[in-house]
């Protein structure tokens, strides 16, 4: 068999012997029980004393939410102004400017909220303070809030009624030293051992073989690597993030970054099933997803492997696939079938540029980012899916002509309403902006700007298009990636992207804990003959087409203009 | 809203001194016993360094093996892929450009012997890498300007050649840097 085939099947083989104990363990974890890294709870207690937290104080949903929200207007306010004044602060052995007013209120949204669209690039925007300091620390921040929040839903519904979601913090810091950390380091060794630098040490500069000079930029960049994927965060040391040889130096962390990257959001899902007792959930809703994940996969490797036809064209060999964009120790089906699982979870790291790759794959690429609910980021994948099983519960009840029930608790007007409006925030903010965007392109190309819309777009016709529809369902999706041929580094996009980002993370997070929150303090109303089965194959069959139809009803006008009509174009 | 800022704030001091001093310092310290320290592993030829192993960089002399067009000219200060897109009339005028300069200097190769990785720009424009087969079609024209027996710089070449990894996962390749330090001291 072919090498570059085998070595994704043994990436995926490597995930799931990971991700299942990986599920058991945080939820026992997160549930409180005995478990072997209980040797760290000394540290932890620790840091609850000198930050001044009662890691047991019950919290309700409202006020779960107010501490998640709190500290991340925290971090919100402190990185923008550490962004702006980077130059003038230490570790700066490159003498990086100060970053402008909106590119620090993109960068911080985009950062705190996980997301990691950049529209600067790591070697000259950012000095190794703000590298580490916010970027990295964000890295672990977001995640952990995310997995925090996800872990208040699993309370919700392991108990037959219950008001306390757990502590906000109580699973913040442990999803931070009981995994993230440790697991960071692992990866962090594995790469820099690898050939990914790990020192201080500041750019470089040396004759080439042939003669030329060349300067060379460098830094501490395994230690954010790591958890950038761990994490689902995917924001790069690199402009060219995982496509760059010292982010991605071989095939080995190539092969440690893609598992990285999926782990959590799978074990996030299999520690649901587990954590309330309910196995079988976890593992339908696993499927599901699985499901999902491979109707994007075989599409998407085919696409790339069958090379341009633009290009074939032209007599030369495409062997390998399509190589643009694309680096050789890589090759082409690895990077597509990491363009497929940074997608659908949101990391958004890239290790071949997105908008080089086929139009059929780039139409995957969207579709999996609007879906955002297959797995998913870390902890957010989850209340995505939960949003969509809502609506399912709530359609399959009126199929049937009962009040729909969700594991014990009546599903009623007030959780449906969220529900719907959470469901409904994804399509408005993608087509809002991207027709924002297409009317000033069009309307007003030369308007007097200092980066005019005439300059924004890297390719014509349908492709233009399609990079400003990636753009704000990558914000949306808080996913990250780009199709970075788009000139976004001007105050339009910025601001724009910026408040689809903030919006696109929070609201998504509040929704799903709050219907949690009501759904958990309604009386428990005991499984009976009438009883909706969630973890059956047909309830699981009823979320999938919900999820299709909701999705295709609400993107396929704007897939048509971009993606497909460029496909149909090449193929004349 | 108050009562959560403070704690907020401490727990924030708290973990910024772990997460981004304790956890990045002890894998940098960590990282002083790998190759190249943590710095990056740096090629040498008579004490200089000449380029860094991992990072690809120009190579335009019909002298040496070219390595993959790269959208920003190797300046390893930065990085990035051309972001062209598949149907871009532009770009595939570039690519069809990149094959007239080649079968120029090659004027021996049939249009289907070359392979799309030798005229199609990399993710990162410093691909330090080729597929074997991109290096052999090279060997005749690095050969006659070498005034060199091409069978040597053939075996050369084979004794460069990277299996995938554990021979199982992956690509072959060819580090094209590596490739040409050692065509430098074939007598």
């Amino acid at each position: 068999m072919n090498t570059e085939l085998l070595g994704i099947i043994a990436s995926f083989a490597i995930t799931m012997l990971i991700a299942i104990p990986l599920g058991r363990y945080l939820a026992k974890m997160y549930a409180g029980e005995k478990i072997w890294t209980d040797f760290l709870k000394p540290v932890e207690k620790g840091i609850f004393k000198l930050s001044g937290i009662n890691p047991n104080e019950p919290m309700n949903w409202k006020q779960f939410l107010k501490a998640m929200i709190s500290i991340n207007i925290l971090w919100l306010v402190y990185g923008f102004f550490v962004l702006i004044y980077q130059d003038k602060l230490p570790l700066n052995p490159d003498g990086n400017v100060g970053q402008s007013a909106d590119t620090a209120f993109n960068t911080i949204i985009s950062f705190v909220a996980n997301c990691n669209l950049q529209h600067y690039s790591g070697e000259s925007g950012a000095t190794y303070l703000t590298q580490h300091f916010i970027f990295m620390f964000l890295h672990f921040v977001s995640a952990a809030t995310g997995m925090a929040c996800a872990v208040a839903i699993f309370k919700a519904f392991r108990d037959k009624t219950a008001t306390d979601l757990g502590n906000f913090w109580n699973f913040f810091l442990k999803s931070i030293t009981r995994v993230l950390l440790p697991v960071s380091i692992v990866i962090a060794l594995i790469l820099t051992f690898n050939g990914t630098p790990s020192s201080y040490a500041g750019k470089d500069k040396f004759i080439s073989l042939q003669g030329d000079t060349v300067n060379m930029s460098r830094g501490p960049a395994a230690q954010m690597i790591a958890i950038k994927h761990l994490g689902t965060n995917g924001g790069g040391w690199f402009g060219a993030n995982s496509a760059h040889p010292l982010e991605n130096p071989n095939y080995l962390t190539n092969m440690t970054e893609i598992i990285a990257q999926f782990i959590i959001p799978v074990a996030m899902i299999l520690a649901f099933g587990f954590f309330i007792r309910r196995k079988k959930l976890g593992w339908m809703m696993f499927g599901v997803m699985m499901f999902g994940v491979m109707m994007f996969m075989i599409p998407t490797i085919t696409s790339e492997l069958g090379g341009n036809p633009l290009i074939a064209k032209m007599g030369i060999s495409q062997a390998a696939g399509a190589m643009e964009g694309k680096e050789v120790r890589i090759g082409p089906t690895a990077t597509a079938y990491w363009s497929v699982l940074t997608t659908v979870t949101s990391t958004g790291s890239v290790n071949g540029m997105h908008d080089s790759t086929m139009a059929l794959t780039g139409l995957w690429q969207l579709l999996a980012m609007m879906v955002n609910g297959f797995f998913g980021g870390c902890g957010v994948g989850l209340m995505n899916y939960f949003i969509y099983v809502i609506i399912a519960v709530f359609i399959s009840g009126l199929m049937v002509g009962r009040t729909p029930e969700f594991l014990g608790h009546k599903v009623e007007a007030r959780e449906v309403k969220i529900a719907a409006l959470i469901t409904l925030l994804s399509p408005f903010l993608i087509m809002a902006g991207t027709a924002l965007a297409s009317y000033m392109v069009t309307a007003h190309a030369n308007i007097d700007w200092a980066v005019k819309p005439s300059t924004w777009l890297n390719n014509p016709k349908y492709h233009g298009f399609s990079e400003m529809l990636y753009e704000y369902t990558s914000s949306n999706a808080n996913n990250g990636s780009g199709f970075e041929g788009l000139g976004d580094g001007n105050i339009f996009w910025n601001v724009t992207t910026g408040i689809v980002i903030l919006l696109g993370r929070f609201l998504p997070i509040i929704g799903p804990v709050a219907i949690a929150g009501l759904l958990a303090q309604k009386k428990f109303i005991p499984e009976s003959a009438g009883t909706l089965k969630i973890d059956t194959l047909t309830f699981g069959i009823m979320t999938f087409a919900v999820i299709v139809v909701l999705n295709a009803l609400s993107y396929f006008p704007a897939l048509a203009l971009g993606p497909l009509a460029e496909h149909f174009s090449m193929l004349k | 809203m108050k009562k959560y800022i403070i704690p907020s704030i401490r727990i924030t001091i708290v973990l910024t001194i772990v997460l981004c001093v304790i956890y990045p310092v002890s894998i940098m310290l960590a990282g002083k016993l790998s190759k190249g320290a943590g710095n990056g592993e740096t090629v040498v030829v008579n004490g200089k360094v000449v380029g860094y192993a991992n990072v690809g960089q120009s190579f335009t002399k019909p002298q040496y093996f070219w390595g993959r067009p790269s959208a920003v000219a190797y300046n390893a200060v930065g990085s990035g892929g051309s972001n062209k897109g598949p149907s871009n009339p532009d770009y595939l005028k570039d690519v069809s450009n990149r094959i007239d300069t080649l079968l120029k200097y090659h004027p021996y190769l049939k249009r289907s012997e070359i392979p799309a990785d030798l005229v199609t720009a990399s993710g990162s424009g410093l691909d330090p890498d080729l597929s074997p087969e991109a290096v052999k079609i090279q060997i005749k024209r690095v050969a006659k300007f070498r005034k060199l027996d091409e069978q040597k710089i053939a075996a050369l070449v084979d004794s460069h050649i990277e299996a995938p990894l554990l021979g199982l996962f992956g690509p072959p390749k060819v580090n094209v840097l590596k490739l040409n330090v050692a065509l430098d001291q074939l007598k």
